[in-house]
């Protein structure tokens, strides 16, 4: 029963840490590079949301609250592709990777100032009310999750799989200059890509700051947690990055509670590790050996 | 400023310096160095010591990330390699030099026995996989308790050089000086790599591994050399910051530190040795400037309070605006600036333009 208790809060973390990865992987699949501010702009999305939702806050209705949060991150990630990411388009990939790590920590910075750095939660009408069944008590709040996760990974899933700009995003992502010829508007696709980021990002901060206490610097952890789980799954790839988090998400409770406390801090980057080492490309692996 | 336009034996081609001119700046700027202490007061050296220990990081960094492409956001692992190896031989009773030098030789061959299975990768997963390798360290100087020292750390002993005890804080100009002798050493020797044919390799690597590799570079041989090379230097500047800081621990060597090392040497411009140098100046030198302007700034009146991490953040700052408008950092700056006198007034805007590449991707779907 123990067990099944700590599988069940697991997935709800390993869920959030899955939404995150899709963020990376959204961004991955766009423009072939890593947003290493992904963790910090899941921190900017559950910080706005508490402003808006909290009743010593502006004290909105939680799900009017919820929308504008996810309203205005995903215009944020929209801007700040159109204004400055686009710029380094066509540089190399660590032009990109440095660009995202500066931007984590202007945000970091941004975000401690404004809101300080204690760890606030967000208030929820479904706070502290459980489900029981067959013994099994379950926050609602879990349930909450894992369901808004496979609804957005569905959603995604079928957005790229069969609408007309998920099929633009995939194409503009192999090969940009085809898809520029075929007449995608590449520039535009991309910066949607992000804001498309940033509304998952958001939604991943507000489950998160929901479930427990979120502070400025869980940015970086989550971020590269997260980014763990992502490579896990091979980053490319939307059921890989869910898959990703829920191993990383399962697998901490459990060797919090079997393994010593240093061994288990790092598991999730030992996985990582190992993972890249003996199959580079993640278990969902989408990469052919380069031909020359 | 007489510069040789024209080559008059093949020597010239690889020649460490550009003529006469070229080397008296190098000159000049070592006698400066030199004679810093009678020139700025006991504080200022201390921070001259810091930037040294920097740059050092920095070029173990740059030949990694600069010369041999291949991206690190976990060096400062290594740099926790030399520092507890220098200092746990050192307590062990064991004299300043070969401490060093072993601490240096661990912390390369730590480099390259990592090296083989992570340099499969590249790109963006080398670049996790070497974060990765960072995090774990820290826990790592938790658990190796007997070397580590723990959660405590250790303490750094005063070093005994040449018959003279030398202490950061009791003789800070003998500090420099065992600095400066060290960089300019390194210095000289990754001058001279750059120009022999592993360094070549190192270049030809980074600009084209197909390439390289047609041409008979062992690409591996290559890029683990470079690995271990890169780590070798990185732990020799760890053993030194242990002297400059007085204790390590495991929160001395944290991803973050990490991240500030790549970072600098982009700051200071990717490819160049005087691109690691650059951007240590940036980061000694800021954390400084924020705290004077916030003291100019408190006497005119205005009281700004003390965010934490503002001068990470400013710092970010810096890294943002860089990268948009001169991706080749502050290197690339000089350089503009250089090639405006030495062709004034035939400088043109596009001289110094890049080539962009779009985007294929090798994923299937």
């Amino acid at each position: 029963m123990d067990t099944i208790q700590l599988l069940i809060s697991g997935i709800a973390n390993g869920c959030i840490y899955g939404l995150i990865a899709l963020g990376f992987v959204l961004i991955y699949k766009a423009s072939e590079s890593v947003n290493f501010a992904q963790g910090d702009m899941m921190i900017l999305g559950a910080f706005l949301a508490i402003a808006l939702i909290n009743a010593n806050q502006a004290d909105l209705p939680f799900l009017l609250g919820l929308a504008i949060a996810g309203a205005s991150l995903g215009l944020f990630a929209y801007l700040l592709d159109a204004l400055l990411l686009r710029r380094v388009f066509g540089q190399p990939q660590l032009t990109m990777v440095v660009l995202t790590i500066a931007l984590g920590f202007v945000l970091r910075f941004v975000i401690g100032a404004i809101w300080g750095h204690d760890p606030v939660g967000l208030e929820t009408p479904i706070a502290g009310q459980r489900l029981s069944a067959g013994g099994l008590t379950i926050p609602v709040i879990d349930a909450v999750i894992i369901a808004t996760t496979v609804v957005l990974v569905a959603v995604l899933w079928l957005f790229f799989a069969r609408t007309r700009l998920g099929l633009a995003m995939q194409a503009s992502s192999q090969n940009q200059m085809a898809a520029y010829y075929m007449g995608i508007p590449v520039k535009r696709v991309v910066s949607l890509v992000w804001a498309m980021s940033g509304v998952v990002a958001a939604i991943a901060g507000v489950l998160f700051a929901a479930k427990g206490a979120v502070e400025p610097s869980a940015g970086l952890v989550f971020g590269i947690k997260a980014f763990a789980a992502a490579v896990i799954g091979g980053l490319g790839s939307l059921p890989g990055a869910l898959a990703g988090g829920l191993l990383i998400g399962i697998m901490e409770p459990f060797a919090a509670r079997h393994l010593p406390s240093h061994v288990a801090q790092v598991s999730p980057y030992a996985l990582m590790l190992l993972v890249l080492i003996l199959r580079p490309s993640g278990l969902f692996a989408q990469v052919r050996q380069k031909k020359v | 400023m007489s510069k040789p336009r024209f080559k008059t034996s093949y020597d010239a081609d690889i020649d460490r310096f550009q003529g006469s001119w070229h080397r008296a700046q190098y000159l000049i700027l070592i006698l400066l160095a030199l004679l810093a202490p009678w020139l700025l007061g006991s504080y200022y050296v201390g921070e001259l010591s810091s930037v040294l220990v920097w740059s050092m990081a920095g070029m173990g960094v740059m030949l990694l990330v600069g010369h041999t492409g291949q991206v690190s956001l976990g060096h400062a692992a290594f740099m926790a390699i030399g520092a507890f190896v220098h200092l746990a031989l050192m307590l062990r009773g064991w004299h300043f030099v070969p401490a060093l030098m072993v601490a240096t030789l661990a912390s390369g061959v730590s480099g390259a026995l990592l090296a083989r299975p992570i340099l499969r990768l590249s790109g963006i997963y080398l670049a996790i996989a070497t974060l990765a390798l960072g995090i774990l360290v820290e826990d790592l100087a938790i658990v190796a308790e007997p070397v580590t020292g723990g959660v405590r750390g250790l303490v750094a002993p005063p070093i005994e050089l040449f018959g003279m005890t030398i202490d950061r804080h009791g003789t800070p100009v003998a500090f420099y000086y065992l600095c400066l002798a060290l960089v300019v050493l390194v210095t000289l020797a990754y001058a001279n790599l750059l120009r022999s044919p592993t360094g070549r390799a190192f270049i030809a690597v980074r600009d084209s591994e197909i390439s390289a590799r047609a041409l008979g570079v062992n690409v591996i041989r290559t890029k683990t050399l470079a690995f271990a090379l890169s780590c070798a230097i990185t732990g020799l500047a760890g053993a030194l910051y242990a002297h400059l800081v007085q204790a390590v621990n495991f929160e001395s060597f944290l991803v973050i530190i990490s991240i500030a090392l790549l970072l600098q040497v982009i700051v200071g411009g990717l490819g160049s040795i005087h691109g690691a140098f650059f951007g240590a100046v940036v980061i000694v030198v800021l954390p400084q400037g924020i705290a004077i302007g916030r003291d100019v700034l408190a006497d005119v009146g205005i009281r700004v309070a003390a965010f934490p991490g503002l001068d990470m953040a400013v710092f970010a700052l810096i890294i943002i605006v860089l990268m948009v408008l001169e991706p080749r950092g502050l290197y690339g700056v000089w350089l503009r600036v250089r090639t405006w006198f030495e062709l004034f007034p035939l400088y043109r805007k596009g001289l110094f333009r890049r080539a962009r590449s779009y985007l294929k991707t090798e994923r299937l779907k």
